[in-house]
């Protein structure tokens, strides 16, 4: 129970580290930082629940006001504005991911955690977030208004998915290192 | 690390954090339904006359808090611009602005603790399934304690690494970081058991 609460703690404080990482210039002028790495991480490591509690805590922070976020961003301003899908969609983001780690046991770790981040933490967190936006953007709609198509929202959010398909490919890596080093940490599978 | 909350207390400082919270809820159901331009204008005067009465400074640091959102703001202007559809840019530009300039007022206004102690007492129904309602409090407590602890080792990992390598350490270091990690979540976890536990308190008995 006690050891079930600090993992989660000191996951949710990695995710706030990762964010804190200067962000990485991506080819085409969109920064990737690497604070979703972490909450794929914390799926993949702490599995569906533990990962998922793991993120709530963090959303706690940035509700509190708190600037946890990559950028130093924090506050309830986020959960009001056009992107707040995509910091509610890593709630299940991380959960889904952990999911999958913990039910294909078949495949290796790296694949699991690499399948299961991609899944969770590129599907259906674009997902949440575009669909957020989406409805943000159509609110209240006047007379003669063209609402925005959801592809055309997606349009809008696709120069990230690379950067995310790179950080999906690292937790991978990274749940395999652990997995190989500290077979017992990799709770997901124990 | 600070909170976005002002050290300095203002009028909007002394209403209770529940108020707060309500009223900014009411206002976000309100914005989305408000489609006419005059009304979304009023919107961000209200806003703004809320986050000028606490002062120029704390104007220019919620003004900082809107820059997040602001990328997206322009593209969808353009977008419309493009389109020839101004108002819609304009609709849209003026709701996100006014939308997140609220919540950060409310962020601005108040202190940790407050929000702390709302949210133990919107806990305690969970009292019945077994979690005690200071639960909430310590996790964030206990992250807030090891954020900087992290921090300050990952910079003595990165500052390790550029000491052998002359690339960047970039993602490298993560695996040993989550290492170090599961190790204090070890300890942690046995400080935690020595100290009583973070089972609820058996019920008083009558």
């Amino acid at each position: 129970m006690e050891r079930n609460l600090t993992l989660i703690v000191l996951f949710a404080a990695l995710i706030v580290v990762l964010g804190l990482v200067p962000a990485i210039p991506l080819g085409f002028g969109v920064p990737i930082t690497m604070q979703s790495l972490g909450v794929m991480l914390a799926g993949a490591v702490l599995g569906s629940w533990r990962g998922a509690l793991a993120v709530v805590l963090v959303q706690f922070l940035v509700a509190l006001g708190l600037p946890v976020l990559a950028g130093g961003r924090g506050g309830l301003g986020i959960f009001v504005g056009p992107t707040a899908g995509f910091l509610i969609g890593w709630l299940p983001a991380a959960f889904v991911t952990g999911l999958v780690v913990e039910r294909v046991r078949a495949l290796p770790v790296a694949v699991a955690a690499g399948i299961g981040s991609v899944l969770g933490g590129i599907v259906v967190m674009y997902a949440l977030g575009i669909a957020g936006f989406w409805l943000f953007k159509n609110a209240a709609l006047q007379p003669g208004d063209t609402p925005m198509s959801l592809w055309a929202a997606t349009l809008i959010m696709a120069p990230f998915i690379p950067g995310d398909l790179v950080k999906a490919v690292l937790a991978g890596l990274i749940a395999r290192t652990i997995a190989r080093y500290r077979p017992s940490a990799l709770i997901a599978r124990f | 690390m600070l909170s976005l909350a002002l050290a300095r207390r203002s009028w909007a400082h002394r209403l209770p954090a529940s108020v707060k919270f309500a009223v900014l809820a009411v206002l976000m159901v309100a914005l989305m339904r408000i489609g006419s331009l005059p009304g979304q204008i009023a919107g961000l005067a209200l806003a703004l006359g809320l986050t000028l009465s606490l002062g120029i400074g704390a104007a220019r640091i919620a003004a900082r808090a809107l820059r997040p959102v602001l990328w997206i703001v322009a593209v969808i202007l353009v977008w419309h611009l493009w389109a020839d559809e101004a108002r819609q840019g304009l609709a849209f530009g003026l709701r996100v602005v006014t939308m997140v300039g609220l919540a950060n007022f409310v962020t601005l206004t108040t202190p940790l603790p407050e929000i702390i102690a709302l949210i133990e007492w919107l806990a305690q129904p969970l009292a019945r399934f077994g979690l005690a309602p200071r639960l909430p409090a310590l996790a964030v407590g206990l992250v807030l304690r090891f954020i900087p602890e992290l921090r300050a080792r990952h910079a003595a990992m990165a500052e390790a690494w550029r000491a052998r390598s002359a690339r960047r350490p970039g993602a490298k270091i993560v695996a040993p970081l989550a290492f170090s990690l599961l190790d204090d979540a070890d300890h942690l976890a046995e400080a935690l058991r020595a100290r009583g536990g973070i089972a609820p308190p058996p019920a008083a008995k009558t």
